[in-house]
């Protein structure tokens, strides 16, 4: 049950925007998410679905990925429509000459943010199926390296998540070997109230932190082993380089964005 | 290559005294030689392999790795390029979720060039037979092949001698295997000094030297054929001796006299049929 989580979905194809470096990737997806949240018109709003499109064309990866991506939140999407729908004030939007509540106010908005949120989930997956977790939790590092003078721990904070990363499925793993242990000794986790199931959790939980914690040790005596002494002096087996490609990329997008803003104003 | 000179260790658990888990230890291990350490659980044959590449500093007497004393804390990086470990449990070794960027953990925190890195990588990944799972996620694999990512992950360092701290304990019997082949195949391709901890007789036997350990002090260092003839010995330490030998010595026991240094199946299959031969032309 618990095998089908999936963390970091990177897409390993060859694709223009695989090869862009992971720091370009990360700051057009934040402006991306500034821009999707700033257009109000509906020209803008054509632009930025076109953009999508794109994204998710250059990308090579299957669109069904896509949906399955989007399937998770739908449930999120639906209901903020409809809450929308009914909780907006203005004038009354009459359904086959009834009226029920709906405004005229409250479809637009409903319609806005569904389209907003349908882009952010596409944007964000073209990021993680086009960027290994690695490069990612890389380009976050160089990204905040200039903090570290500041005293920012951005090498440690990049360690920690993709060992994070990494030892999800481990941890999954032994989450359901713990739960077959427990339920081979009487113990249930799906039955009675809430308050019960919760605390049936706890004896899941605590061999799980004991656990983790031996991994922990283990794992950082294996790190010093491998003479790892922080960021310091580090080097890496694929130097992320910001390529002439990348300006090109870079480039491409500002324009897309910088025409959304400008249409906002226009119209 | 490594030397310990009355080594003292004791963990310090906050109880009152306890007792040495390491007591006036010497050793001596030379290059290129393969040494096995037996002994039974909480002899200290962990603690000594940590002391191996400066983990564990000695609390009394000297542990020289190449001639460099582990506790000069400046050089303790140089120690531990030189000494490759591998512990126990793969899964908690392996640091990141790529065969290869695993396998380059420590030549990038050494801080060599990226192409070179590239070079190590590819190398150490052949030389276990991995390099086909390369771009693979670690936990995918079987003990056995993450085991042998983990071996590669040290030979990257391009030590000098490597410390396996029972390797192949948690691992089923064809990652067993697959661990003793590597090991064998660096010891004889690299002439890489090896020293591995381990449970299994078997894996002893295939060793140059066997060292058995007992209350932190070395009882037999010898050829394993030497060691494993003491059998009566070997058993009052709670260790088992390899099948084939316990044969012989049962044989022995009932009456039927062969030499009981033996370590592999053939071997001992030829012991019995000289007997039998002897017998019949006896008669």
């Amino acid at each position: 049950m618990l095998k089908d989580i999936t963390l970091g979905q990177y897409f390993p194809i060859e694709s223009f925007l695989h090869k862009l470096d992971p720091r370009t990737k990360i700051l057009i997806f934040i402006l991306d998410i500034v821009i999707i949240f700033m257009a109000q018109t509906a020209v803008s709003y054509a632009v930025l679905i076109g953009f999508t499109f794109l994204l998710m064309l250059i990308s090579r990866v299957p669109v069904k990925m896509y949906i399955k991506g989007l399937k998770p939140i739908l449930y999120i999407i639906i209901f903020t429509a409809i809450l929308n729908l009914f909780l907006t004030d203005g004038r009354d939007l009459p359904v086959f000459g009834y009226s029920i509540g709906i405004t005229v106010e409250g479809a637009i908005v409903a319609v806005k943010m569904a389209v907003r949120l349908v882009l952010l989930i596409i944007a964000s997956s073209a990021l993680t199926y086009t960027t290994s977790p690695m490069a990612l939790t890389d380009g976050i590092e160089k990204l905040l390296k200039p903090l570290s003078r500041i005293g920012f721990p951005s090498h440690e904070l990049a360690m920690m998540m993709s060992i994070a990363i990494k030892f999800v499925p481990t941890l999954i793993e032994e989450t359901d070997k713990i739960i077959k242990a427990q339920k081979a000794r009487g113990a249930s986790f799906d039955t009675g109230s809430i308050f019960k199931r919760a605390k049936a959790l706890i004896p899941m939980l605590v061999p799980l932190f004991i656990s983790a914690f031996r991994r922990a040790d283990d794992l950082a005596i294996a790190m010093e082993s491998r003479c790892y002494t922080g960021g310091d002096g580090r080097t890496r087996l694929r130097e992320i380089k910001f390529t002439r490609t990348d300006l090109i990329g870079a480039l491409a997008f500002l324009v897309i964005f910088a025409g959304v803003i400008a249409i906002d104003i226009v119209f | 290559m490594l030397k310990a000179e009355k080594l003292f260790y004791s963990y310090d658990n906050g109880e009152k005294k306890i007792e040495a888990v390491l007591d006036n230890l010497n050793l001596n291990i030379k290059k290129g030689e393969f040494v096995a350490v037996l002994g039974h659980n909480g002899c200290g044959k962990s603690t000594l392999a940590k002391h191996f590449n400066g983990l564990l500093t000695p609390l009394g007497g000297n542990v020289y790795v190449s001639g460099i004393n582990t506790k000069d804390e400046d050089k303790i990086w140089e120690i531990r390029r030189q000494v490759g470990m591998v512990f126990q449990n793969p899964d908690n070794q392996i640091v990141a979720n790529v065969v290869e960027e695993d396998v380059a953990f420590a030549p990038e925190n050494l801080g060599i060039p990226s192409a070179e890195i590239r070079q190590r990588v590819d190398e150490a990944l052949k030389t276990v037979d991995m390099y086909h799972y390369r771009k693979h996620a670690p936990h995918l694999l079987s003990g056995g092949q993450k085991q042998r990512v983990a071996i590669a992950g040290a030979i990257a360092m391009r030590p000098e001698c490597i410390v396996m701290d029972e390797p192949t304990a948690m691992l089923d019997p064809m990652g067993r295997a697959e661990v003793m082949e590597t090991i064998l195949k660096l010891k004889a391709r690299e002439n890489m000094t090896v020293v591995l901890i381990t449970h299994y007789m078997d894996e002893a036997a295939q060793a140059d030297r066997v060292i058995v350990m007992d209350d932190g002090h070395i009882v037999i260092d010898d050829v394993p054929r030497k060691v494993f003839s003491q059998v009566e010995l070997l058993k009052s330490l709670g260790l088992d001796v390899p099948q084939v030998t316990e044969l012989a010595y049962e044989l022995n026991s009932s009456g039927i006299e062969i030499d009981y240094d033996v370590l592999t199946v053939t071997e001992c299959a030829d012991k019995i049929m000289d007997y039998v031969r002897s017998v019949k032309s006896g008669n």
